[in-house]
């Protein structure tokens, strides 16, 4: 029977896969066709959704951008064989856009059926808990230190240290508990690899709690991904099924669960001790650092707080070792970053690939430049508290420390690209307007600095003693770097102040003449 | 949203009750009982907050702290629009602007026939596929006016 792909990816459903697939299926029921249709994730070629593949002798043929009404011509092109059509993209694994990638967290994402073990297995899966349990807890904890992996979710903290940490204190029990509270514009990597693998999430998240010595998992899920929460549901009932998870994990011995918990749509709960007081069932308010989670985390036990990819790394440095993956990447940002390409761009999609590339590589040559055609004008990076990035430092090269010498952040890898209509005033107002929304209310810079930055720029845009508020604005991003007590105050200062640094004309036009109207 | 429930304190009791064995129940109780009721209704909050053993107050603080939980019923249909900066990118301020005005409603507002409710989100991780929306749940990319127009004529039918 003919293996025909059509995504359950939550990008992919936005554009119609729902509507392919029935189509499809249709289809084929009249023309007396057998086909067997796989739900699997997206390669993230996202631009290409909805992406058909059909499994031939010679390989998966891809056909994007299918609209329902394409698919009695497809039929018609012989496409359950591979056949010559319009929208033929050719074998999917020679795209460039995937041939060129280096796929380590994503690996199988898109490839595979996303909630059949079978296939995880048949794609080298398990084999990461497998050497885990062969080893030992401390040499595992050996191998994600020397692999150089960091914490993905934006801080970039060695993933090493942390777990030796939370191993290390004393305990009556310890957890982990995966951030996949994914809050950040321009974001998707980790709902797309909890949508087209979440086994791998499972796995790393079960080799960590055997590191550490943990038995509870527990993966916070925003509520914005209602898809993702279903193909995690189908997941975890599956590993339960099979052994993976629960009492003796896979014959080893090792107790082991996970459990799927709901946000509630607050931005700051991406903030891991926020993330804990909601998970324990309280207002999602930062706690003080010191003590860490790592001492004193989830119901006040030693806890890892990892971010989704960080977790889904961990099988692939396990089975192929720690020096295999760092032996991609620069300096200290070792191993491989899903870069994740939105916005207003031509080729928007995910696309894994070492440390080092330059960000106009990534916005130009891979992301094909902006979709409107017009001149990108700014890269915001790092989501809404990443640094907004001019084309005149596009050839800073995509790295942890290499940003931080512009001021700016790689956070989780999401670049959004605007082009040249874009008012840099108004996203720096908007930037102090989502903290004010989000702001938990704890600190004072963050709470009322966003609020009173609002008015700042609203003051600015409308001509009233420029130069004076702008100092003032400088002034009160400077308290609410230095003075909040968790990066959503820490940060939101960085689109605002990159944006008067790199764009001062646009805080000004209240005040030039107006020559360009 | 339509599937909801009329309010009965026993049913909630049962929903509660078969959350108690959780580490941290308060939020999937509130999930649960917004789901089955299609809002926290007030009578809720000291009844989960005596379960608990907290103080009405403190559970109070809980449901008002997240943006999800809504102290009233919504319309039968419920729309989220993304205005992060990834769908700001794609002009979504101004499609969002424009079918609010067309309809006569803030954000967060609900039509005077209650057949739909038009929410804020921050973020769909639809960020390839700018400006996103979620309507009744189910995810759309590429949102334009004349899509959100047919959206809101879907919604008075049903």
């Amino acid at each position: 029977m003919t293996k025909v792909y059509v995504p359950r990816d939550m990008a992919a459903l936005a554009v119609g896969a729902k509507r392919v697939l029935a189509a499809i299926e249709k289809e084929a029921a009249a023309r007396g066709e057998q086909i067997e249709i796989i739900r699997n994730g997206s390669r993230g070629l996202l631009w290409l959704e909805p992406l058909v593949e059909v499994e031939t002798p010679a390989g998966r043929v891809g056909y994007g951008n299918v609209k329902p009404s394409d698919v009695p011509s497809l039929f018609d092109a012989g496409f359950l064989k591979g056949g010559a059509h319009p929208l033929s993209i050719g074998k999917v694994e020679e795209h460039p856009y995937w041939a060129k990638q280096t796929r380590v967290t994503f690996e199988r994402v898109g490839i595979i059926d996303p909630v059949n073990l079978d296939d995880y297995v048949a794609h080298g899966g398990g084999q990461g808990l497998a050497k885990a349990f062969e080893i030992g807890p401390a040499k595992v904890i050996e191998e994600v230190t020397k692999s150089g992996l960091r914490g993905r979710g934006g801080a970039g903290f060695p993933a090493g240290i942390k777990w030796k940490t939370v191993a290390d204190a004393p305990a009556d029990r310890r957890y982990v508990v995966t951030n996949a509270d994914e809050g950040d514009s321009g974001t998707f990597a980790d709902r797309m690899v909890m949508e087209g693998d979440p086994f791998v999430l499972i796995e790393g998240m079960t080799i960590c709690g055997y590191a550490i010595g943990a038995s509870k998992g527990f993966i916070y899920l925003r509520a914005e991904y209602p898809q993702c929460a279903e193909v995690l549901t189908e997941a975890l009932t599956a590993a339960r099924a099979a052994g993976w998870l629960g009492e003796n994990v896979r014959g080893s011995g090792f107790y082991f669960d996970i459990e799927l918990r709901i946000g509630a749509g607050a931005y700051v709960c991406g903030e891991e001790t926020s993330l804990l007081e909601s998970l324990e069932g309280h207002r999602g308010i930062v706690r003080a650092k010191p003590p860490l989670p790592a001492h004193v985390g989830f119901m006040g036990r030693p806890t890892v707080v990892n971010n989704v990819l960080t977790l889904a790394t961990a099988p692939a440095i396990l089975a192929k070792g720690g020096e295999y993956y760092a032996s991609f990447g620069v300096g200290r940002s070792r191993g491989t970053m899903p870069l994740q390409i939105a916005g207003n761009v031509k080729f928007g999609g995910l696309y894994e690939t070492p440390f080092g590339l330059t960000l106009g590589e990534i916005v130009n040559d891979i992301g094909g430049g902006t979709l409107s055609g017009r001149p990108a004008r700014a890269v915001q990076c790092g989501g809404p508290l990443g640094a907004y990035v001019p084309p005149s430092l596009f050839d800073t090269p995509f790295d942890y420390e290499a940003f931080q010498k512009h001021d700016s952040l790689i956070g989780h890898g999401g670049l959004v690209v605007f082009d040249d209509t874009v008012d840099m005033a108004q996203m720096a107002r908007f930037g102090m307007e989502f903290c004010a929304i989000e702001s938990c209310g704890k600190c004072t810079p963050c709470r009322i600095g966003s609020t009173r930055g609002v008015e700042t720029i609203d003051r600015i845009v409308e001509g009233v003693d420029v130069e004076a508020n702008i100092e003032l604005l400088s002034d009160l991003c400077h308290t609410m770097k230095f003075g909040s007590l968790c990066a959503l105050g820490g940060f939101a200062p960085y689109p605002v102040e990159s944006a008067l640094r790199h764009y001062p004309e646009d805080f000004r036009k209240a005040t030039l003449p107006a020559a360009a109207e | 949203m339509s599937g909801a429930v009329p309010w009965n304190e026993a049913r909630a009791q049962e929903i509660i009750d078969a959350h108690l064995g959780l580490e941290g129940p308060a939020l999937p109780i509130l999930h649960a009982i917004q789901e089955e009721f299609g809002y926290v209704p007030e009578a809720a909050v000291p009844q989960i907050a005596q379960s608990l053993n907290i103080s009405r107050a403190e559970m109070h603080g809980v449901v008002s702290f997240y943006h999800d939980f809504r102290r009233a019923p919504a319309g039968r249909h419920v729309l989220k629009l993304c205005r992060a900066e990834s769908c700001q990118s794609m002009g979504s301020e101004k499609i969002a602007r424009e079918f609010l005005e067309r309809l006569k409603l803030e954000w967060g507002g609900t039509t005077n026939d209650g057949s739909l409710t038009v929410e804020a989100v921050y973020c769909l991780g639809l960020c390839a596929h700018s400006p996103g929306a979620l309507f009744d749940g189910e995810p759309i990319g590429r949102v334009d006016g004349d899509l959100l127009d047919e959206l809101a004529s879907e919604a008075q039918k049903a």
